[in-house]
């Protein structure tokens, strides 16, 4: 069994290193049932961020953990979206080919919402093979607008509201990806199957 | 029951109420705002017999104009300006009773960004996932103030239950030095990049904010490629490949992508929420 690597953040934080999204989502799901007491516990996409915690206690705790099953999966969500990116040409650039080729690789593809983070409601999507992958822009852009839609490595991001953000935006969508009145608040919850449509 | 004591006349380029924050919501993408300057929030809180978890008023270097609708108890801390009721000038740093029906102006800052007001009772808004911080990454948490807003408060402590105020306010002057210490991604960093932020001086950027403080200057070598998404901590010190750093503050997202190549010292935080853009700032590593 491999026991996972504890990266120390300061001296009461700790990112832990696992060897994929679902594996941290399984950790971070033990970490809570167990209770081991930490101000934050944030699963991503090869670590789980404990803030917060006794890094003694939970070194010793993680010896419990064994990767637990692949949970069911999850409901089916269609986004629409007006291909009308800013980096819709940088992104057929990186993949050698049109954006019309992008468009139809991007609506082609499923994936699958596999943990939260960024901001509220916004959810990685994996599923874009590994020679799609594309780099995130050299500087951040200080304001990206809320419902793009954009690519950073191999992952699929929709911006829930205007934020700061380094993706390469390939589109816009008007779902609207958070409602604090809505149970769950999250459309893309983790575990969703998502599909993406050209909007009419 | 009209429980208004306080009405909002002008905001200011952004004023918010802030108390702690929020924790325990960051797996779903939602920061932990609260206080920028959490020495001066709690000043406030302390001056006009607040509990340690009041919500409170943050200016940005424009302040804000206020009308008392009852008789209020109120602290300015933080950022140094005039503080006038009914164009009277009034101590800053001290609890002020103001009359019903006065006009409390927060001038603009003289130095710094970042202005307090504590209202005896504590500022009464329904909190949201258990706050009542407003974040401004995401808008999680009470409006930000307009014009028109009415605060309510709650009881004020009756006189008995005032603390002794502190005998005397000091407010340093403080170096504008931030320190840090080996970030969790720290070996991302090029050979001799570390020693050489040691003594480093750095402009504060333009689009600094509640979110991060952007850091002009020399650019920091880093190895490249691509760091999976992970988990963000107040404080963090992220290096985009154009090698200009940005500290992590109370409205930080919740992951990201770029290495975190140091972290800011606690201590240093409150120091980060009174930085106005175009300051300069030397780093020193730990």
């Amino acid at each position: 069994m491999v026991v996972p690597r504890l990266v120390p953040v300061g001296t009461r934080a700790c990112l832990v290193e696992v060897e994929d999204g679902p594996a941290a989502a399984s950790l971070a799901d033990w970490a809570r049932r167990t209770g081991i007491s930490a101000e934050e516990i944030v699963p991503a996409a090869t670590t789980v961020l404990f803030d917060g915690v006794d890094l003694p206690g939970l070194e010793a705790a993680l010896a419990g953990w064994t990767r637990g099953a692949v949970s069911e999966p999850g409901p089916a969500v269609t986004v629409p979206v007006t291909y009308d990116g800013p980096d819709l040409a940088a992104v057929a650039q990186h993949w050698r080919c049109t954006v019309e080729d992008v468009v139809r690789v991007h609506t082609s593809l499923e994936l699958t919402a596999v943990f939260s983070g960024f901001a509220p409601g916004f959810s990685y999507l994996s599923g874009l093979p590994a020679e799609r992958a594309v780099p995130r822009l050299a500087t951040p852009r200080a304001r990206v607008a809320r419902g793009s839609v954009a690519l950073a490595d191999t992952w699929c991001g929709i911006y829930p509201s205007a934020s700061p953000g380094g993706w390469l935006v390939i589109g816009s969508t008007d779902a609207v990806l958070w409602d604090a009145d809505r149970d769950p608040p999250a459309l893309l919850a983790p575990g969703t199957r998502v599909r993406f449509e050209e909007a009419g | 029951m009209n429980r208004a004591a306080v009405e909002v006349v002008d905001p200011g380029p952004l004023s918010t109420l802030q108390d702690l924050g929020r924790t325990g919501w960051a797996h779903l993408g939602v920061p932990r705002a609260g206080a920028l300057d959490r020495g001066a929030a709690a000043l406030a809180r302390r001056l006009v017999g607040g509990a340690v978890d009041d919500a409170v008023i943050e200016t940005t270097l424009g302040g804000i104009v206020l009308r008392t609708r009852r008789a209020v108890t109120l602290a300015v801390t933080g950022a140094p300006c005039p503080v006038r009721v009914d164009r009277r000038t009034v101590d800053h740093g001290a609890a002020v009773t103001v009359p019903a029906g006065a006009e409390v102006s927060v001038g603009a800052a003289t130095s710094g960004v970042r202005s307090y007001v504590a209202l005896s009772g504590g500022i009464d808004v329904e909190p949201v996932l258990g706050s009542r911080s407003t974040d401004t990454l995401a808008w999680v948490g009470p409006a930000r103030l307009a014009a028109g807003h009415l605060l309510a408060v709650g009881s004020p402590p009756s006189p008995s239950d005032l603390p002794e105020p502190p005998p005397a306010i000091v407010v340093r002057p403080r170096a504008r030095e931030l320190r840090l210490v080996r970030g969790p991604r720290a070996d991302w960093l090029g050979e001799g990049s570390w020693q050489a932020l040691d003594g480093a001086t750095y402009v504060v950027g333009a689009d600094s904010d509640r979110v991060g403080l952007r850091l002009d200057g020399p650019r920091v070598e880093r190895r490249g490629g691509e760091l999976p998404s992970e988990g963000l901590v107040l404080g963090g010190v992220q290096l985009p490949p154009s090698g200009q750093p940005v500290v992590f503050l109370a409205d930080h997202p919740t992951t990201g992508g770029y290495p975190v190549v140091a972290l800011l010292l606690d201590d240093d935080l409150d120091l980060c929420a009174q930085l106005r853009p175009g300051d300069e700032v030397a780093l020193r590593t730990m």
